[in-house]
């Protein structure tokens, strides 16, 4: 594939999204200057709490929203560039994973159809090679390919995750967006269903951006971790830091935050208050009024995002003032 | 010391045209004052049914065919409709997953708190007031008077929780049954209501059981551990104990699937298939298909054996 040589497999360039509300003069602001960059065969976790913007990121990452303001680029090229015909492959090599295997899977078609209608519309396999190439899929997914004729309804929630992976593989996609992609499942089949995907990370060379709220599942499958807070990125660093060395004190409140099974009968010291309304954000860092180390600037300024230590971006105040 | 909550041999069956299903079918554990139970379980495993039972609360073609659910010494199963609707809310409450389908979106909340007291006490109006603004506090609810005007879509989700925390408190209950009430909330506002549910049984003296599918969440609440599968309690135990040594296989491969227990980016150990329809049960151990050890003896029900202090199992090929 042309390309720029070295650049990332995906790039956002400080994107923003507006969405105006109804009876309100003021638009909720879901994504302030976001830059992120996903490389080949990398996988990107993203967490954060509900209405953090999160979610958005993830429908701008695969088009099905437009920002407001900002660029993306796929390997080093500009989305706009891409539009044309010659360039379908470029246009299907992101594709989403959503969250509810009930809601996004039409119930009145059978899986043969639901996983073989894109690609056959696409021109990627002839009709008459559609059952052949959904049974390799159905296969690759862990299913028997047999069930092809059935619908969605004959199907557990975790097999119903596996054929909304194997809609989303079947246009060839480099780049999964996978939404709360295992949240709706139980825990026995939360496991089978991020096996599958760390397996088909291998076999298959796949990049992610894996979207959760659950720091636990994020570890697990993620390369680099993003956290976000009311639409900003706060902290951006690799899993295995990110965890042991949690430098922004939302992230350092998640982490403590989240039940852990190792944890018995530990006394809870939680964080007070809860998210500032999108509407209406605290003006400077989003997270001071909750921050239990938040000075008079944090009130005013907006903290950039900075590197903390190699590979490690915080945006917090408080690194001015440990680092002379 | 006398138990708060004395279950045993409680079976719920629904009698369906498909045939019966049995949603808890020989279940047994006490509670003692101050005690909090963790019921942890897969969707559709019993444990929301469990709770119901314990409440007088399972609806037509459901019934509660056999066992026994003793709250301080006095008998529930067979009681009238009248003498439940006495207990409930009173002696017995419950907190469900979703606050919004517990309250009414279109009364005040302190329409909803006042009448929760009245119902079960003769005080006057300014009284019951007093003591749904003193629940509010206790749930740690800042200005409560204001709260108490509001309409819960004024609330936001976690706020809602409290308040719905705060009506099952608010006539001191000794057995809180609360059924995942956290699952819908964000992280840091579920650490805020753990804090808040510890605190309040330590103060309180209530019982409490929290039935949850989140073993993570448990670890860090419960004084003791109810492990079901397929409408039975499969072990039982001490938290630390059937944690750190499980001896049901289920037990173990839910721990195992746990992300936290395993090495990042590697396969995590998975229970293989999954959990069989209720209706399709037969008399031997219902795990046995997705068992690792499963073998002679599986097919025949596993009764229930101490293999230890405070410790009860449901299997004749366990791990220890």
């Amino acid at each position: 594939m042309s390309g720029v040589a070295d650049s990332p497999l995906l790039e956002l360039r400080s994107i923003h999204k507006r969405f105006a509300v109804p009876g309100h003069r003021a638009a909720v602001h879901a994504l302030d200057d976001v830059t992120l960059a996903v490389h080949d065969r990398e996988v990107v976790g993203l967490v954060g709490e509900s209405g953090c913007g999160k979610s958005t990121l993830g429908r701008i990452v695969c088009r099905l929203l437009e920002p407001s303001a900002g660029e993306r680029y796929w390997r080093g090229r500009p989305y706009a560039e891409l539009e044309a015909r010659a360039h379908r492959a470029e246009r299907l090599a992101v594709q989403m994973v959503f969250q509810d295997p009930y809601a996004s899977l039409n119930p009145r078609m059978r899986v043969a159809r639901i996983v073989g209608e894109a690609p056959v519309v696409h021109g990627l396999v002839p009709r008459a090679q559609s059952d052949e190439y959904v049974a390799e899929l159905l296969r690759r997914v862990g299913l028997d390919a047999s069930l092809m004729r059935r619908f969605p309804h004959q199907f557990s929630g975790g097999q119903r995750s596996r054929i909304g992976i194997a809609r989303a593989l079947a246009v060839r996609p480099r780049f999964l967006v996978c939404d709360e992609a295992v949240a709706a499942l139980d825990v026995s089949i939360q496991a089978q269903v991020l096996n599958l995907f760390i397996r088909l990370r291998e076999e298959l060379g796949l990049a992610y951006l894996f979207i959760s709220h659950d720091l636990g599942v994020v570890r697990h499958v993620s390369d680099r971790v993003i956290v976000m807070y009311l639409g900003r990125i706060v902290e951006s660093a690799p899993a295995a830091e990110l965890y042991e060395r949690p430098n922004h004190p939302y992230t350092q409140a998640l982490i403590l935050d989240v039940p852990h099974i190792e944890a018995r009968r530990r006394r809870y010291t939680p964080i007070r208050g809860e998210i500032a309304s999108p509407l209406a954000p605290p003006a400077g860092c989003h997270f001071h009024p909750r921050c239990p180390r938040a000075f008079a600037r944090c009130r005013e300024e907006r903290p950039p995002l900075r590197e903390v230590a190699p590979g490690h971006h915080s945006a917090c105040h408080l690194n001015d003032i440990r680092s002379p | 010391m006398s138990a708060v909550l004395a279950v045993n041999g409680l079976r719920t069956h629904f009698f369906t045209r498909g045939g019966v299903v049995k949603a808890v079918d020989d279940v047994s554990f006490s509670l003692e004052r101050g005690e909090v139970m963790g019921l942890v379980g897969e969707s559709g495993c019993g444990k929301s049914m469990t709770g119901y039972s314990l409440m007088g609360l399972v609806d037509e073609p459901g019934r509660i065919v056999a066992g026994s659910i003793r709250l301080d010494g006095r008998e529930l199963v067979g009681l009238e409709a009248d003498a439940w609707r006495r207990l409930r809310g009173e002696r017995i409450a419950m907190i469900f997953q979703d606050p919004m389908m517990t309250l009414n979106p279109v009364l005040r909340i302190d329409t909803q708190m006042v009448e929760a007291v009245l119902a079960h006490h003769r005080v006057s109006r300014a009284c019951a007031l007093q003591r749904c603004r003193e629940a509010l506090a206790w749930v740690g609810i800042p200005a409560p008077d204001e709260r108490l005007r509001a309409y819960p879509h004024q609330l936001s989700g976690g706020m809602r929780q409290r308040v719905a925390i705060a009506i099952a408190l608010v006539n001191r209950p000794a057995l809180v049954i609360a059924d995942e009430p956290t699952t819908a909330l964000d992280v840091t506002i579920q650490g805020q209501i753990l804090f808040e549910m510890q605190r309040l049984c330590r103060e309180s003296g209530a019982a409490l059981i929290w039935i949850t599918h989140d073993l993570s969440v448990v670890a860090g609440l419960a004084d003791t551990l109810c492990v079901m599968y397929a409408g039975r309690i499969v072990e039982s135990g001490p938290v630390d104990a059937v944690l750190d040594a499980p001896l049901h296989p289920y037990t173990s491969g839910l721990l195992g699937s746990i992300p936290s227990r395993n090495v990042p980016g590697r396969p995590l150990s998975q229970i293989p298939g999954s959990a069989p329809p209720l209706d399709r049960l037969d008399a031997g151990c219902a795990f046995r298909e997705r068992c690792a050890r499963a073998g002679d003896g599986c097919h025949i029900a596993p009764s229930v054996t101490n293999p230890a202090a405070a410790r009860t199992l449901r299997c004749v090929r366990p791990l220890r």
